[in-house]
């Protein structure tokens, strides 16, 4: 058997000159119930393989499922939320197939009446030309319940295709689910990777604050299914699409689509077709490949779920659901662009960065917002980076930021030392103050200590001593620099300079 | 073998309570007197799958140690009961009747399994029946059929032809029985006993082994009104695990059944469910009784359900539709049997051999048909208009209750037919069920009771009384009246005059 891995792409700026891209994205978001969709067992994360199972989840003969109301508040609220209409009379389906991570061989999901249908979503998209504002249509949000996980051992790709065997864990299976699903997004043109990554960092944010999940892409709490297809121009048909899978991070949303792209028009290039697939993405290499061909279209043989009971929710439940929703993302850049300060980028870019929230703490801590957004955009965001983690999974807490940034404005620390202090909490050796003390790290303030340093310094480069006698102020930074190597940069710049300058007037 | 024990087993489910209570007698001696006739006669009779002898007698002692101590004892308490092998019972093997199970034991007891043991009911055993309950004579048990304790040769009915039989042989006073077509009802007639069908919600299904989770049911089956009424009542009310289940009080089926007064009660002979195709000999104790009935004080109209014909074509697209999807599980990769697992077929195939081995030919046909039935292009035309057939049925129902307290029809076309006589003919086997089915569809409550012997075999007919949803108190009503009237008639009960079994035993 040969399978062709690695595909030809054209270049995307190529892509975007020939066809016009249109997407559909289906979000799966777990629901951070303390119980799963239809039985009691909880739904913690990472306990043992199969620990958190019962006769329900497991499917075993004669079992039944009991639906969770938690589970249908969320899917309400996330419907609200997203400026859906909520059914007055849904009920449940069974979507059947056969799989081995699949308890009853039936997923119990939700098909001709969802609980949440047609609503719409507000982002904003960073592109070349900068921010622009976009509307994604949401056809509709159903209640499903999570397959379990399985594992393949042996075999060089992971997949069950050559593996030796294969582990099941069930803890997952029944795990309460809302599927999101656009309409299909069309006229973002060459903007469709940022759109794509827009949308599910804006829904992200959005489930987040609504508390309805903890929006882990990582950990699969948030899971993303890209639909690409390539159409000629916006007034042509639909071109055919396929589907990734396995897109994990928001950076892989924009990066699957637009490798999708790119290997579709390679494709419609030299006058082949596209094969209507699933693929998967594959974060290290950066490419899709391959999965399941949809050509021949699965059948589910749906049919209403027999053991549960319609659902009816009442107006006045919803209404009252509606009142109690927290304030959303939106609004909240609203009021905090007018508190803070900062101008819709700047915004975006914190919102990005996912440091609204840190951000905001840190200033409920004591910081003010510049110097919160000083730590958290700057130093923070560096090592998030290196670490190629969230800012959020940083080991530093917003308070302890703010301590960081309080010292600063009392003198105590400068702007290098307070890096060496935050780079003492993230490894773990305490909080800022016993970092401080650990490290002896404190702003050298005693003009005794720091005149004979500036003697020193000026005793070994009298020529620069000479040029800034003579008039060159600029010269002052290569003794303002020793001085500062002299004493560890624990020293005060400003205040060198100041001593420095009269010494040699 | 002593008389006194032989005694034991020709009681009442109310008169083994009221000895267990008075202490006349333990209940150890009871169900040790059950076990004892069970070893002389399922030989032949084949209603257990499974006898649970430790398990009995350590539930029959715990009973005797807690009237000896004092406590209350349940309404039911030291009487034995046989449980169709459709219900979980923790610790022991839950087969079906199929192959695929072979094996199992599950963990946990159903809802009812554990409402008899809170009673003090004593468990002896599984009962034989139909795989996965598809079927009306027990022959398509993957462990040999149940022989009818009158004859032989002949079907027990089905799907629960072992808990039918067991009572009607002695081996048990009472049984459970579960009813997705008329599993409970139709063996209830071809035995001459008592089976009752609950509205559809009275009972918890939690632990039921789903054929068709909107058309299963589970009853009592027991030899008299009033011990399948003070079943009934142990058995019934709200489960917060079954979601289909009705959150209301009970309806009072004891006192129902102690009422023999039915003067002016307004009683339907449902005109499509007579006539061509019911044998003579059930069509004519059918008419027997209805002339009791009216003797007794009723008021008996002829009544049209003209929807009803549509019936058993609508019950045979809805009942596979669901069943393919609930069989689906029985996969081999978590319980029960696991065919092919050699370390170089894929899971796939694994699934696919259980399956192939695990299933008889009753259940392939039912999931083949089921899957065809929901199909992509297929659904509105089958499940959909099955569906719709559904909605009329109801409101057939609904018109005829209008004008009438209760329905009655024969239970069942034939008296119990000849083992192997309709195994090669799936058709003529449904059609058993066609007096039964509307109840099913409409989720309403429905009871068979005996009514004599057919003339022409000599074989016991039986009488469906059907009932509003949530009024099953009118089936006993109507049923202890009518089994009072017939009774006084006879001068002994039907059973009686069933032929001695146990001359062969081992």
């Amino acid at each position: 058997m040969t399978t062709r891995t690695v595909e030809e792409v054209v270049p995307y700026d190529d892509v975007v000159l020939r066809y016009d891209p249109v997407l559909g994205l289906e979000v799966h978001v777990e629901l951070g119930t303390a119980t799963k969709m239809f039985c009691a067992c909880p739904t913690v994360f990472g306990a043992p393989p199969n620990s958190q199972t019962c006769p329900t989840c497991l499917g075993l003969p004669g079992s039944l499922p009991v639906l969770n109301g938690v589970a249908v508040e969320s899917a309400i609220k996330i419907g609200l939320a997203l400026n859906c209409t909520i059914a007055t009379w849904c009920q449940f389906a069974r979507k059947n197939y056969f799989y081995p991570d699949m308890p009853k061989n039936f997923q119990t999901s939700q098909y001709a009446e969802p609980i949440c249908v047609d609503g719409f979503l507000e982002i904003q998209v960073e592109t070349d030309e900068g921010l622009k504002p976009f509307r994604i249509e949401i056809e509709r949000a159903h209640m499903e319940e999570d397959t379990g996980k399985s594992t393949h051992q042996g075999g060089s790709t992971g997949r069950i295709h050559g593996a030796d065997y294969s582990l099941v864990d069930y803890n997952r299976a029944g795990i309460p689910l809302i599927e999101i699903v656009t309409k299909p997004i069309e006229g973002t043109g060459r903007d469709a990777p940022e759109v794509a990554r827009a949308y599910v960092t804006a829904l992200r944010d959005l489930l987040r604050a609504l508390g309805v999940s903890d929006v882990k892409m990582e950990q699969g709490s948030l899971r993303c299914d890209a639909n690409v297809s390539l159409r000629s121009s916006p007034d042509a048909p639909l071109g055919t699409r396929t589907e990734t899978k396995n897109v994990n991070s928001l950076r892989s949303v924009e990066h699957a689509v637009r490798y999708e792209m790119t290997r579709q028009a390679a494709r419609l290039n030299v006058g082949e077709r596209i094969v209507q697939e699933t693929r998967h993405w594959h974060e290290d290499t950066g490419v899709t490949t391959s999965g399941r061909s949809k050509e021949e279209a699965e059948d589910y043989r749906y049919f209403p779920e027999p053991d549960l009971p319609p659902i009816a929710p009442a107006a006045r439940w919803v209404e009252e659901l509606r009142a109690g929703l927290p304030e959303l993302p939106a609004a909240r850049r609203t009021r905090l662009m007018q508190e803070w300060g900062v101008n819709d980028f700047e915004m975006q870019s914190m919102a990005n960065a996912g440091a609204l929230e840190l951000i905001e703490s840190t200033v409920g801590a004591g910081a003010t917002p510049s110097g919160a957004r000083k730590w958290w955009m700057g130093e923070l965001a560096r090592v998030a980076n290196d670490r190629d983690a969230e800012l959020g999974d940083l080991p530093i807490t917003p308070a302890e930021v703010a301590r960081v940034e309080s010292l600063v404005a009392e003198g105590a620390l400068n702007d290098k030392l307070a890096r060496q202090v935050i780079d003492g909490v993230l490894g773990g050796e305490g909080d800022p103050d016993s970092v401080v003390a650990a490290r002896g790290l404190a702003v050298v303030s005693d003009d005794t200590s720091l005149l004979a340093a500036i003697d020193d310094a000026i005793a070994a480069d009298p020529d620069t001593a000479e040029k800034v006698r003579g008039g060159k102020q600029a010269a002052a930074g290569a003794l303002i620099g020793a001085v500062m190597k002299a004493t560890r940069g624990q020293a005060d710049a400003a205040r060198v300079r100041e001593l420095l300058m009269s010494r040699l007037s | 073998m002593t008389g006194h024990s032989a005694d034991l087993t020709r009681r009442s489910a109310a008169e083994l309570a009221a000895l267990v209570a008075s202490g006349d007698v333990s209940a150890v001696e009871i169900v040790g007197a059950h076990l004892d006739r069970i070893t002389e006669v399922d030989g032949d009779v084949h209603a257990f799958l499974h006898v649970d002898t430790d398990g009995a007698l350590a539930s029959a002692r715990a009973v005797d140690v807690a009237r000896a101590s004092g406590q209350d004892l349940g309404v039911l308490a030291g009487v034995p009961l046989a449980l169709k092998d459709v219900m979980t019972m923790a610790g022991v093997p839950t087969t079906c009747g199929s192959r695929i199970l072979e094996g199992w034991r599950p963990a946990y007891d159903s809802t009812v399994t554990r409402r008899l043991k809170d009673a003090g009911v004593v468990v002896l055993g599984k009962t034989n029946m139909d795989e996965f309950a598809m079927g009306s004579s027990t022959e398509h048990s993957a462990y040999g059929p149940t022989h009818n304790p009158w004859d032989l040769e002949r079907i027990p009915g089905g799907s629960g032809g072992g808990s039918a039989a067991a009572v009607a042989a002695h081996e048990a006073p009472m049984a459970i029985g579960t009813d997705t077509g008329g599993s409970i009802r139709q063996p209830a007639a071809v035995t001459g006993t008592v089976g009752v069908k609950p509205t559809y919600g009275g009972v918890s299904r939690y632990g039921l082994v789903a054929l068709a989770s909107s058309l299963d049911q589970a009853g009592p089956c027991a030899r008299s009104v009033l011990d399948a009424a003070l079943l009934h009542s142990v058995i019934a009310g709200h489960d917060p695990l079954d979601s289909t289940s009705i959150d209301a009080p009970v309806p009072d089926v004891v006192a129902a059944a102690g009422r023999q007064d039915i003067s002016g009660m307004r009683i339907g002979v449902v005109r499509e469910l007579t006539g061509e195709g019911y044998q003579a000999g059930v069509q004519q104790r059918f008419d027997e009784a209805v002339t009791t009935l009216v003797g007794l004080g009723a008021d008996v109209v002829d009544v049209s359900c003209p929807h009803f014909p549509y019936a058993l074509a609508a019950y045979y697209l809805i009942l596979p539709s669901e069943a393919s999807s609930n069989l689906a599980k029985f996969d081999g990769m978590r319980f029960g049997l696991r065919v092919g697992d050699d370390g170089n077929a894929s899971v796939e195939q694994v699934m696919s051999m259980t399956r192939a081995t695990g299933f008889g030919d009753e259940v392939v046909r039912r999931i083949m048909l089921g899957t065809y039935a929901l199909s992509a292009g297929y659904y509105d035309a089958f499940y959909g208009q099955a569906q719709k057939v559904r909605t009329l049925i109801a409101r057939d129902f609904e018109a005829a209750f209008g004008v009438c307290d209760v329905l009655v029809s024969p239970t069942a076309p034939t008296t119990a037919f000849r083992l192997g006589e309709k195994l090669d003919d799936p058709l003529a086997m449904y059609l058993n069920d066609i007096a039964t089915i509307p109840a099913n569809l409409a989720g309403t409550p429905a009871m068979s009771i005996p009514i004599g012997l057919a003339p022409e075999d000599g074989l016991p007919v039986g009488l469906q009384i059907m009932a509003p949803a949530m009024a099953d108190d009118r089936l006993y009503n109507v049923g202890a009246a009518l089994e009072a009237a017939l009774l006084a008639q006879w001068g002994a009960p039907l059973l009686d005059g069933a032929p001695a079994l146990g001359g062969a035993a081992a």
